[in-house]
């Protein structure tokens, strides 16, 4: 009787009743869509991170610049003596990237002790830049004309970008690549740590070994990014010099190696070279640490903020916060707009579902009187109300279902791939805004156009070498809407919640009703 | 059966009030049938809801097989109507979802019966008003006459003490009217319930052996056995000589 009834009065209004159901449905299906469209999203935001972070680092510590520091190292085109002009000239400078203050080398030990601490280790990350052209112009204070450095071929290995400073109107090129001074006694940490390795890992743990127990000639074996040894034809055995503006140091190429972080270096050298190329013998720029548990990442992150608290500490949900590009659009159009539009179309379900059972029970008061009259209890009656309710949202449910299904696969479809860019806060190493940060051009200490005269060339660019190097930090990936049975339980669950929310105030109207006033309304 | 003592009922109108009974003193017999009369919105509707559980009095008692319904829960009244009370109403009030036999089971759903009881108890109060081959017909497929037999067979099915009857014909034409007034007759003499019946019609009225009057909220008792007609009986309480004895 109770199925008949209910199933005969749903078809009664059938009308209405689809409209409760498809209302319900596109609440359910917006939140389907929503919910896989920002699991992709998060899922995307985890593979950049793990290529632009590292799988094994939990944490990073840095040091940032501060303003007015690390420069200005200068160039200037125009000659001391008239007997320099139409001499050639060439120049290095390596820098700490992105202009990132050096950290003592006896912190890594303090970060190791921290309770939570699994391991940390330090690294030097570097960028030289090497520029060469040739001296025309005229010389000396109150010279009239303007030396023009007249451009020359560029030495390989070389990432060559050729700059024309309008304040003195000439042409040099400018060739850079970047470096990263690795501790051989932490293979399990880092930048080349195992799971950062995209390829090459046999050739990483023979330069390991290598570097470890082996004599002074060791010392200077490298390794090479496998894009960088493309660009300039290296390959193992190959003889590579590492200039500075005090010191050279040439490396003997073990191998080309691959990592998965898009801000990996070109280079790869024992810390202890990086650190006598520089001069800072004691000091890294970036530390690499990993937590007993991913639970234990907040706690030591504050703690290695109390210890020192001049650092940088950045975590990967920090650095979450730095992606930009189609990416980050995609997120925050999930989690705004996407969330809020959910929400707004699930309580417009909610309502219309309400007020049309409402509008049902008003439509059939003198049907509920008769039962009444005939010994029907309130709570058979509110039921009744709330089983033709369940039933729309049960119907809404699946169709949202259906149409989540159907929204997360168009997703899917007609997404084109995302970029993702990690901006210049946080992984010194990485500092991919060459004209942001302390130290890059026009940052920090003196910017390549904001030198303190003009035609000047402003020193610690080392951002800006890694960002050339690497043609900026980004990551393109496919966006996917993964779905989940969670996730289906959760909308359809709303659906139904929505129905006996409507069912219940419904009912609740109808149990309110007093038979003599029903009986006597007049339809 | 019934004893109404000084029974009144006083509906809010407006700033003011309207008193639809007042002061009403009745006894109604086990068995008796019984009309109630009365120009339209003189209380006879409110009267019959009284008698039927629906409604409770402002002021008065109303006592139905020794229990006073006014002071009753609705928890408590539902069980009574559900166990002594058939109605039957002018506008039918049949579910139009449910076929000619799930309305009259309906009426047998809060008694807690079997679902083949149910059944089998429909179709036999259906057959015994002539709708035996119209069990499965929606009342949309029915004349208001069928309608109407629908109705009586949902009051009569679960067998109650009284039935309460408002204005039954009042939608039906001459003919039909009459033979929807013999079948309750019919039923009223095979089971000896008790039935009071609402209506306009002057010539139903009289086919009981008493009618109640009511006029503007008072009552008044009309003896139909008399030997002229508007001879009124003393108000109220007398049981009338020669009610048909229950068969």
């Amino acid at each position: 009787m109770y199925f008949r009834y209910l199933g005969r009065e749903l078809r009664r209004r059938a009308r209405s009743a689809a409209l409760v159901a498809i209302g319900l449905a596109l609440g359910v299906g917006l939140v389907i869509t929503v919910t896989s469209y920002a699991a992709g999203v998060k899922a995307a935001q985890g593979q950049v991170l793990s290529s632009l972070y590292g799988v094994g680092t939990d944490l990073t510590v840095t040091k940032p610049p501060t303003a007015g520091t690390g420069g200005p190292f200068r160039f200037s085109g125009t000659p001391s003596s008239s007997a320099q002009a139409g001499q050639s000239f060439a120049q290095d400078n390596l820098t700490s990237a992105g202009g990132l203050t050096t950290i003592p080398a006896s912190d890594v030990s303090s970060i190791s002790n921290l309770k939570g601490v699994a391991g940390a280790t330090g690294a030097l990350a570097l960028s030289s830049v090497h520029i060469t052209g040739t001296f025309t112009g005229g010389f000396g204070p109150g010279a009239s004309a303007t030396p023009t450095p007249t451009p020359t071929p560029t030495p390989a290995p070389t990432t060559t970008a050729s700059a024309s400073p309008s304040a003195s109107g000439s042409g040099f090129g400018i060739s850079t690549f970047s470096v990263d001074g690795i501790d051989p006694t932490e293979p399990g940490l880092g930048l080349l740590s195992g799971p950062n390795i995209a390829s090459g890992a046999s050739v990483v743990q023979k330069w390991f070994s290598d570097v470890q127990s082996g004599g002074s000639s060791d010392q200077t074996l490298a390794l090479v990014s496998s894009a960088y040894a493309k660009q300039n034809s290296l390959k193992a055995g190959s003889t590579i010099t590492i200039s500075s503006t005090s010191s050279s140091t040439s490396f003997t190429v073990l191998g080309v190696v691959s990592v998965t972080e898009t801000d990996g270096a070109d280079i790869y050298i024992p810390l202890s070279e990086a650190q006598s190329l520089t001069g800072d013998t004691n000091d890294v720029n970036t530390i690499y640490v990993t937590a007993d548990t991913a639970n234990d990442i907040s706690t030591v992150q504050a703690e290695i903020q109390k210890a020192l608290p001049s650092v940088t500490v950045t975590s990967a949900s920090n650095e979450a916060s730095n992606i930009s590009g189609s990416l980050s659009t995609a997120s925050n159009l999930a989690n705004s707009l996407g969330l809020g539009l959910s929400i707004a179309v699930l309580l417009a379900a909610f309502v219309l579902a309400v007020l049309l059972t409402i509008a049902s029970v008003t439509r059939r008061v003198r049907e509920f009187g008769t039962l009444k009259a005939i010994g029907w209890h309130s709570r058979r009656i509110v039921g009744q109300v709330m089983g033709e309710a369940l039933v729309q949202g049960i119907i809404g449910g699946a169709v949202g279902i259906g149409l989540g299904v159907a929204g997360a696969f168009l997703v899917t479809k007609i997404s084109g791939p995302l970029t993702a860019t990690v901006g210049a806060t946080g992984l010194g190493s990485s500092a991919p805004s060459g004209f942001g940060g302390g130290g890059g051009f026009g940052g920090g200490g003196g910017g390549f156009f904001g030198g303190a005269s003009p035609g000047a060339f402003s020193s610690a660019p080392a951002g800006f070498a890694r960002t050339f190097a690497t043609s900026n930090h980004s990551v393109t990936l496919h966006m996917t809407a993964p779905l989940s049975l969670e996730v289906f339980g959760v909308a359809a669950g709303l659906a139904i919640v929505g129905a006996i929310i409507a069912g219940a105030i419904g009912g609740w109207r109808a149990a309110r009703l007093q038979p003599a006033v029903a009986l006597r309304r007049v339809e | 059966m019934y004893e109404l003592k000084k029974l009144s009922r006083v509906y809010p109108k407006g700033r003011g009030k309207v008193a639809a009974l007042s002061g009403v003193d009745l006894d109604i017999p086990d068995g008796e049938f019984i009309t109630v009369q009365g120009l339209t919105g003189h209380g006879k509707t409110t009267f019959l809801l009284m008698l039927g559980a629906l409604d409770k009095p402002t002021s008065g008692k109303i006592i139905f097989d020794g229990k006073d319904l006014g002071a009753m829960p609705e928890s408590q009244l539902v069980d009574v109507r559900a166990q002594n009370f058939g109605f039957i109403f002018q506008n039918y009030n049949l579910l139009p979802t449910l076929t000619a036999e799930e309305n009259v089971e309906a009426a047998l759903v809060p008694l807690r019966i079997p679902t083949a009881e149910r059944r089998a108890r429909s179709t036999a109060a259906l057959t015994e008003v002539g709708l035996g081959d119209r069990v499965g017909h929606f009342p949309s497929e029915m004349s208001g006459g069928e309608q109407q037999r629908v109705a009586i067979a949902r009051a009569l099915v679960k067998e109650p003490k009284v039935i309460l009857a408002d204005e039954p014909t009042g939608n039906l034409d001459e003919v039909t009217s009459l033979e929807i007034v013999a079948l309750m007759e019919k039923l009223w003499k095979q089971r000896g319930m008790t039935l009071v019946l609402v209506t306009h019609d002057t010539k139903v009225a009289r086919r009981a052996p008493r009618t109640a009057v009511i006029t503007k909220g008072k009552l008044t008792m009309r003896d139909n056995r008399a030997p002229k007609v508007g001879t009124q009986g003393p108000p109220g309480t007398a049981k009338p000589a020669g009610a048909p004895k229950p068969t």
